[in-house]
Order: C-alpha cells, then structure tokens, then sequence
C-alpha cells in the first residue's frame, strides 16, 4: 500500500466506501487531507461534465481535514465520520456557506445558521466537500429546473441523474463525495439513487431533524443518505437521525446502533411485493431485475408474496394537491423583502410580483399556482381536504401490508435514467416517474433504493419499504442482498472523462 | 312613519401575552429595544427554520379562556393564515382557524346598573406581526418603507365576542371588564395605547325585533377606551343615516380616524383576502390534559366579579364603588391593603377614588409608579381618625406623601402640623377671639346660628389651621350658650 504513487492512491480513494476508508484513516495509512485532496480532485477533473455542485467548499474541506488530521496525531478520541468527505443538498443550510436550493431567488443567500444535520455532521467528524446541486426548490425528478444548470448522470452524460437530489447522487456515483445527504418528498432521494446505482434511503418522517431544510412540502420532506453500500447507509443515519427539539415534527424515539442490523441472514423474513408498483407503465426490463432481487431473495431464505396496496392509483393525484398546497405557503416568504433576489418595482406589489416572476422557475411557479388554487376559498373541501383523506387510505394500505409482511419489494422507479429533454415539456411524464415513490411519503414511513442489475448500461433500482421507524429491517435486507449479489456494486465507467 | 334601528356590536380582540420569550423561538417579548435586536432566524421566517410552541403561551390562553368561562379543547392545532406583507416574514401568520384553544365562553358586563352576558366566541394564540415605518404616508405612498421584527413572533390571544352588544357603552363595559379580567390573571399589560390590547369591531344596524343581521362594517384602529366608544358612537350614525336615506351598508372594513373623529372605507368585501388557511404540517396538534386544565383552574386568582361581590357583602362597598376599585387589579390589591391595615372600608375606598386616583390621573401615572406604601396610606388615615391631624391636613399630608414616599407621621412632625385638640390650648385663643369679634357674638346670640363658623374660622386663622375644628366649635358653643 505504502508502494503506491499518488495518482494511483487517488483514482481508488474515491472509489472507496466510508467504513473501508475509516479504516484506512484510523490505521494511519491515509491522512484526512489526503482523502480530501483525492475528492476535491476528482470534483476538479469531473465537474466540467457532471456538474454535481451548486458550491465547492474546498478551502473549508482541507482546513477541516488539517484539524482532523492534527487530532489524530495527538491521540484525540475521533467520531465516526472523522475526515470523510461529505456533500450536502444545496437545501440545507451551511452557516456562512450560500445555500441556494437550486433557485435563482436565493443565488445570494448565505444562512446565518447551520441545519441540524449540517451540525451533526459537523460533530461526527465529517469533510464538507461542497453544496449539491438540485431541481429548484426540491421540485422535479432530472435536475433539469435547476435554477443554475442540469447535473449528468455519471453512467451516461445524455441521461439525467435523477431528481430533485440529482446532485447528491452523481456526487457520490462519481467518487466526488463518499456520502452524502439529500431530500425526499417524492421520491427525491430513492430516484436519483436508482438512476445513479446507488444507496439511497428516505427515513421515517420524524426520524431525521428538517430544522434548516428549506421547505418544499413540510409534511413530506425528509433528509437522508446517499451512499456506495448499504454499510455507509446505517453509518450516516447513525449520525443524522435522533430527536431534535428544534423540530416539533422530529420523533421522540430513541435512535437505534443501525449498524446492529448488518447482519447477513434474512432467514424466515417474510417480503410483499404488491402487484400495483409492477404492472402498467413499469418498463418489463425493469420488472425482470426486480423478480432477480426477489428470487435472490428467497434463495437466502425470505419468503417472497404477492401483496395487494389497493390505494396506490390515487397518491399521485393526492400528492400533486397536498404538495403544491404547502408548498404555495412555504414559498411565499420569498418576496424580495429580507434576502435573495429583489427585483425593484414601482411599489410593493409590483416588487414582490417582478421578484417572483423573475426568480422562481417554471416547474416551481407551476406547483405554487396549483398549491394556491387547492387552497384557495371553495376548492379546499374538494381538494385538499380530500387529498388528505386519500393519503390516509394509502397509508391504511401500508399498515395492513404490515401486518404481514416483514418490508415490501418494488421496482424504485418505472424505467432507467432517462435523456435529458425526454420529459421537461410534459409534466404529466415527468411526474410518472416517482409514481412507485410517492406512497412512501404519503405513509410517512422509510424506503430504501439499492442498485440491482443495469438496463442499457443504466443503473437499475429496487425499493424497500418498511414499517415506521423500522429502518433496520430494510437496511438487513439490503445487506443480505448486497452481501450475495455482484449486481448491487455497479461502478460508472466515465467513458472520456478518467 | 320612521324604522327602529337596533345596534348590533360584536368585538374581536387582540391581547399581546406577557411572556417572557416569543410563541415560537426563544427570543425576548420586552417592549421597545433597538429596531430588529430581538431577532433570530426563526422569527425571521429565514429558509428552513421551524417553530416550535412555547409552553407558557398555551398555559395563557388556557387561563385566559377559564377566566371567561370557555371550555378549553382537548385536541387544537395551528393553522396558516397566508398573506403578502413586509412586516410578515413568513408571509403567512401562524393563527388558530377552526380549532381555536377555548370556545364557548362569556363575561358580564355593567351598564347603568343594569347586568348583561356577553358571549365569548372562541379565544385563539397567534403570533403577532413587525412594525412598519413608512417613508411616505402609506406603504404605497413611500419611496421605502423600514421594519422591524421586534414585535414578530410575540404571542397572542384573539378574543372574539358574540355581537351581543347593542351600543357604545356596552361596547365600552365589554372592553373594559376583558381588560380588568385579563389583567388580573396576569397574562397581558394590557395597555391600549401601547398596543398590546388591540380592538376591532364589528358593527351592524338591523330594524328593532328582526333577528336577521343587518350588514357590517368593521372598525379598525381605534387605540383607546374612548375612541372605541367614539367610533362606534360615529359609525352607528353613519350606518343610521345611511339606511334611513334608503341606501344600503357596503360590507366593508373602515377605520377610526381619531383627529377627525371619522371612520373611512378602507378596503370592501371584494378587496378582502383569501387567506387560504390550511394547518401549519411544521407544528403537531395541541393535545390538553385536562388535569393540567384544573391546574390552571385552580390557580386562578379572584376574578373582578367575585372580588366585586366581597367588597359589598363583606366590607360594605356601595356597588358602585366596588365596581370601580374592582375594576383594576392593582387599584384592588392597594385597596385591600390598605384595608388590612384600617378597618374602615368606606373610608379607604373614598380615599382611593378622591385623592389617590386624581393624584395618579393628574401625574399619567400608575399604582405601581406610587410611592405610597399602603401601610403609610393606612397610618395617614389613623392620624385623622384619632384626630392628631383634621381632614384638610390630612390632604395636604397625602399631597407629601404621594411627592416624596415619606411617612405620614414624619410629616406631620416635621411641619408642626399636630392638631390642637386640647382644650385648655384652645381656651385662651377661643377668649380672645370672642373679644375681638363681638359683632358676630351679638349676631349668633340674636339666633344667627351661622355666625358660629365664622367664629370657628377665626380660631383656626389664630392657630394657623392646627386647632381641631370640632373641638373649636364645641368650646364655642359652651362659651357663648351660657
């Protein structure tokens, strides 16, 4: 190991995972700033093609690294994350760092204050390599309404990488970051996660603080991991997840050693696959990796059933109203009077409507437009209130699965990655493709995308869901599979680019 | 032949709560303070930041709806009400729409002797807004307009009436039992002028017998007592007129122009917001305890009505005057204070209400700015009950007293202004003075009875007011009778 020249030490650093790479740091065969430099390279010779960051945060990352290298020499008793590179959704915020959530109305705003996981991360020890870009305002499904520009998917640079937490997800896919953080409303972590191969899980509503996420739909947002294998997974919820105070939403449950639950045997577990994520709409080819996962499933033991969600036609619908109608009210304070973009008018009305128009994307103006007609004096009963009670049979539909079924097995996502272009003019399309990861947040209960098999030389994702806060069942099964699969590793090969 | 109008007033009051730190951050309530210095991201509205409620704001509004006889919900949650303006940050208020806190409530109001229940919708939390400072006239009158968020985030009651009132004095009572009330159980200031009780109202005409609700305007910024009972008083002549030309009332909002002494149209029906509430997903429901409801209950102090009640049956108040002692909380804790201290009610209570209350009026001042303790009010009142010093003393002694906080007896002390009631002292005075004034002697003697006080306030010149004057008078009588 000593053997190696630098370069060489850097192409396999950033293929590494944080538990191999801990190792390595506590051993003493790597410093943090090593680690570091090895990512900030690789941000520095893939950005031109991925464009994963809204933010480098380079000068912090190193200065960070030094400090942690510096503890380790002294003998400081380290935290888990110590001097591994991370990257955050640029819809958290970082104290004194520009948090822009993707949009031009905020391309200035700099939080006087840190979000509950950016301190947590902090506290574990963790590199901040950068900001991640994202579609505006958390709002899309291929980073397209990014307010800035689309981030490529790193398997192929004609696909998109997913969405809102495209970013995120090629950071991590790519080797520029070895964790990181994104959001959740639909499916924002679980889709990118599928179409950049790899880890991606969506807690519990409750189980991870939002105090300092920028809200989009405050009654579905969730913050949670990207990662390379489902043990890095367990480590960063470790850190994030815990009750926060500063979060009335934030469940008061103690958080669980998730590492406990890495245990490879999955004997007697019994799994649902309900049969309304695999029908119509769902690419065969798709539905083919899926029956692999199951049969590799049951070969170490699982028992593998056909379950029946009846509800699950009418979250989409239920989604498209509850999440536009918060959203319509959490956006409103971006009105030029405080911070972000002002753009002058002659009076007030016409500053807030001139900052408005020109600050916020189409994808975003689109859902604060719905969200506020769902609101609006007439229409709540038919809409919103209805859409409420839809999410409750949704929800219903999950808890009887349950009753059952140890954790459900879906495809992630209808289809691969798609191209660039393929479905920003057709809203409808776009909205299809977070058909199978709309429900989960519904339900307010976790999921996890892990890679099995590629289509087209594209990643492909399988979901599983679990009962609240029973975030240890899908991350055991997901160990088992990764433990007893080679379609559960796939590497970009960044054709051109390395 | 003309139509009887009945008035129909209902009030819809705001009553900024005296805790310590804002409803949904941990920033200080305190009044005034240099512009945007009690401040933090989260009552900012800064991206990302949530609220979290504030424990003792809850307990407020549940003491201040038991104090008004509402049932207090088991299950209550927040909602959003959304609207653009620069002195919300958020753009929208957190405020309670359809599960308020407490509902169903009343008080009893008094009017010209007469007693009337006035209900009491709902009492709902909710957090205030900032202050605007306009460049020009009105916000679209300015080049710019600055704010400060002090204020934003401080709790909030709403507390909403039935329209049960039927004039400006009802109106008038209803605010200012609410305030003695709310005063009492210690949650707001309460102060009008300062803005921490804020009232609108609702007004509406409709032909005397008729259940139906004529149409309503609603009053805003009207920032005393007085200009509320002004407005009103206005705007049912307004509406009166309106109707009896045949014209119809626009459903509008209007507000108190204190200097003309007019309501004006500020924004109607058409113009009014959709606020679009919905319940705020960031904070969880309110879910009460009813044992800590009886808590509360159980820790409520003597309301202004029972206190009322006390001091006619106990202490032998005229109703009138235990209205008006009972009517502040601070006037009523002085008064049994002093009480406590000279067993003579009536006497403390004219005390109070005299000079006391005219002294305090004169100098804008409150019981807490006094410097009279109520033992010193207490032993000044002794002084003249065993006739050390006479009525008239006792005025200018209070007059001291109310300047400099000094005891009375020191006072009196230091001006020599011990009464002579001894007889003897007096005598020789009496002597002389019935020498030199033989006119009025003759004149007293030939029946002229009045004559006497002259002869009185000639010994008390000689004595430079110090002889007691019931002793002069008595000591005349014996001299001159016989």
């Amino acid at each position: 190991m000593h053997e190696r020249r630098e370069g060489e030490i850097n192409l396999s650093l950033t293929g590494l995972t944080a538990h191999e790479l801990c190792e390595l740091l506590r051993n003493r065969e790597i410093s943090s700033v090593e680690l570091t430099r090895a990512h900030l390279e690789r941000i520095n010779t893939l950005e031109d093609k991925i464009r994963a960051f809204v933010t480098v945060t380079a000068d912090l990352a190193l200065s960070q690294a030094k400090e942690t290298d510096a503890k380790r020499l002294r003998g400081e008793e380290l935290p888990p994350l110590a001097g591994i590179p991370v990257a955050l959704k640029d819809n958290m915020c970082t104290k004194g760092i520009k948090t822009t959530c993707g949009s031009k109305i905020l391309y200035n705003f700099i939080p006087p204050y840190d979000a509950a996981v950016a301190e947590k991360l902090n506290e574990a020890g963790a590199i901040l390599v950068g900001k991640c870009n994202m579609d505006e305002y958390a709002m899309g499904s291929s980073t397209e309404n990014s307010g800035f520009y689309p981030t490529r998917n790193p398997y192929d640079f004609n696909a998109v990488p997913g969405g809102s937490s495209g970013g995120s997800a090629a950071a991590v896919a790519a080797g520029e970051s070895v964790i990181a953080l994104g959001s959740d409303t639909g499916g924002s972590i679980r889709q990118p996660a599928a179409f950049c191969g790899v880890i991606g899980l969506k807690p519990t509503y409750g189980a991870v603080s939002r105090y300092g996420l920028v809200a989009y739909a405050s009654s579905l947002d969730q913050i949670g991991p990207f990662s390379k294998d489902v043990t890095d997974c367990a480590l960063a919820l470790n850190v994030i997840a815990g009750h926060d105070p500063k979060d009335s939403t934030s469940a008061p449950v103690d958080v669980p050693d998730y590492t406990k639950f890495l245990v490879n045997d999955i004997k007697g577990m019994k799994i649902g696959m309900p049969r309304e994520y695999t029908g119509q709409g769902i690419d065969p080819e798709v539905n083919v990796c899926l029956r692999q996962a199951a049969a590799r499933l049951e070969e170490l033991g699982a028992v593998c059933e056909e379950v029946s969600l009846p509800h699950t036609e009418y979250a989409l619908p239920a989604y498209y109203i509850i999440a536009p109608a918060e959203a319509s009210s959490n956006l409103a304070r971006y009105d030029g009077v405080q911070y972000g973009l002002r753009v002058e008018g002659d009076d007030i009305i016409s500053m807030y409507s001139k900052t408005r128009s020109q600050g916020f994307g189409e994808e975003v103006k689109r859902r604060i437009m719905l969200g506020t007609y769902a609101l609006s004096s007439g229409y709540y009963d038919a809409y919103y209130l209805k859409a409420l009670k839809v999410r409750t049979l949704v929800k219903q539909d999950f808890d009887k699965a349950f009753e059952k079924y140890d954790c459900l097995l879906t495809p992630t996502t209808p289809s691969v990655a798609f191209n660039f272009g393929d479905k920003i003019n057709d809203p409808l399309a776009m909205y299809l493709s977070d058909v199978c990861t709309i429900p989960v947040n519904l339900a307010g209960i976790p999921a996890m995308s892990m890679p099995f098999g590629m289509v087209k030389g594209r990643p492909v994702g399988i979901q599983l869901i679990g009962r609240a806060f029973d975030e240890g069942t899908l991350l055991r099964v997901g160990y088992a599979l990764e433990q007893n699969s080679d379609l559960t590793r796939p590497r970009p090969e960044l054709k051109g680019v390395m | 032949m003309g139509v009887q109008y009945e008035t129909v007033i209902g009030l819809e009051v705001h009553a900024e709560l005296k805790t310590n730190t804002k409803i949904f951050c941990s920033c200080p309530t305190e009044f005034g303070g240099e512009a945007n210095t009690h401040v933090c991201p989260v009552c900012l509205g800064l991206p990302g930041v949530l609220p979290v409620l504030n424990k003792r704001v809850l307990e407020f509004a549940v003491r201040a709806g038991l104090a008004l006889n509402c049932e207090i919900a088991s299950f209550s949650k927040f909602d959003r009400k959304n609207y653009f303006y620069p002195d919300l940050p958020k753009a929208y208020q957190i405020s309670q729409y359809d599960l308020p806190i407490c509902k169903k409530g009343y008080l009893d109001i008094m009017v010209d002797g007469t007693s009337k229940t006035i209900g009491v919708t709902r009492v709902h939390m909710e957090e205030d807004a900032g202050k605007l400072l306009h460049g020009g006239s009105t916000i679209t009158a300015s080049h710019y307009s600055l704010v400060d968020y002090n204020r934003t985030g401080v709790p909030l009651i709403e507390i909403v009436s039935e329209p049960d009132m039927r004039s400006a004095d009802e109106a008038r009572a209803y605010m200012e039992k609410l305030k003695a009330i709310l005063e009492y159980i210690d949650v707001s200031d309460v102060k009008m002028e300062q803005g921490s009780l804020r009232c609108d109202a609702n007004i509406s005409l409709r032909p005397a017998g008729s259940e139906k609700l004529g149409t309503k305007t609603e009053i805003k910024n009207m920032n005393s007592f007085r200009s509320l009972q002004r407005a009103i008083e206005y705007e049912v002549k307004r509406q009166k007129e309106i109707l009896e030309e045949g014209g119809t009332i626009i459903q509008e909002t209007r507000s108190w122009d204190e200097e003309k002494g007019i309501t004006v149209s500020m924004r109607s029906k058409e113009e009014a917001h959709d606020y679009r509430y919905f319940p705020d997903p960031d904070l969880v429901p309110v879910i009460i305890d009813p044992q800590w409801v009886s808590e509360i209950r159980d820790s409520l102090p003597e309301l202004p009505d029972a206190r009322r009640e006390r001091l006619v049956n106990e202490m032998g108040l005229s109703g009138y005057d235990a209205g008006i002692i009972t009517g502040s909380r601070a006037l009523a804790d002085y008064f049994d204070q002093v009480a406590a201290q000279y067993n003579e009610p009536k006497t403390v209570a004219n005390w109070l209400m005299g000079e006391f209350l005219r002294l305090l009026n004169a100098g804008s001042m409150e019981i807490k700015d006094s410097k009279i303790a109520p033992a010193n009010f207490a032993a000044l009142l002794k002084l003249q009950a065993d006739g050390t010093i006479s009525g008239k003393m006792a005025k200018a002694v209070f007059e001291e007293m109310f300047e400099t906080g000094k005891d009375p007896e020191a006072i009196v002390r230091e001006k020599g202004m011990v009464q002579i009631s001894d007889e003897d002292s007096l005598a020789f005075i009496i002597e002389k003075v019935i020498a030199s004034n033989q006119g009025s002697v003759q004149d007293y003697r030939a029946g002229k009875e009045k004559a006497i006080g002259f002869l009185v306030g000639q010994v008390m010149k000689e004595t430079k007011g110090q002889a007691n004057p019931g002793v002069v008078n008595k000591l005349l009588k014996q001299k001159l009778d016989t």
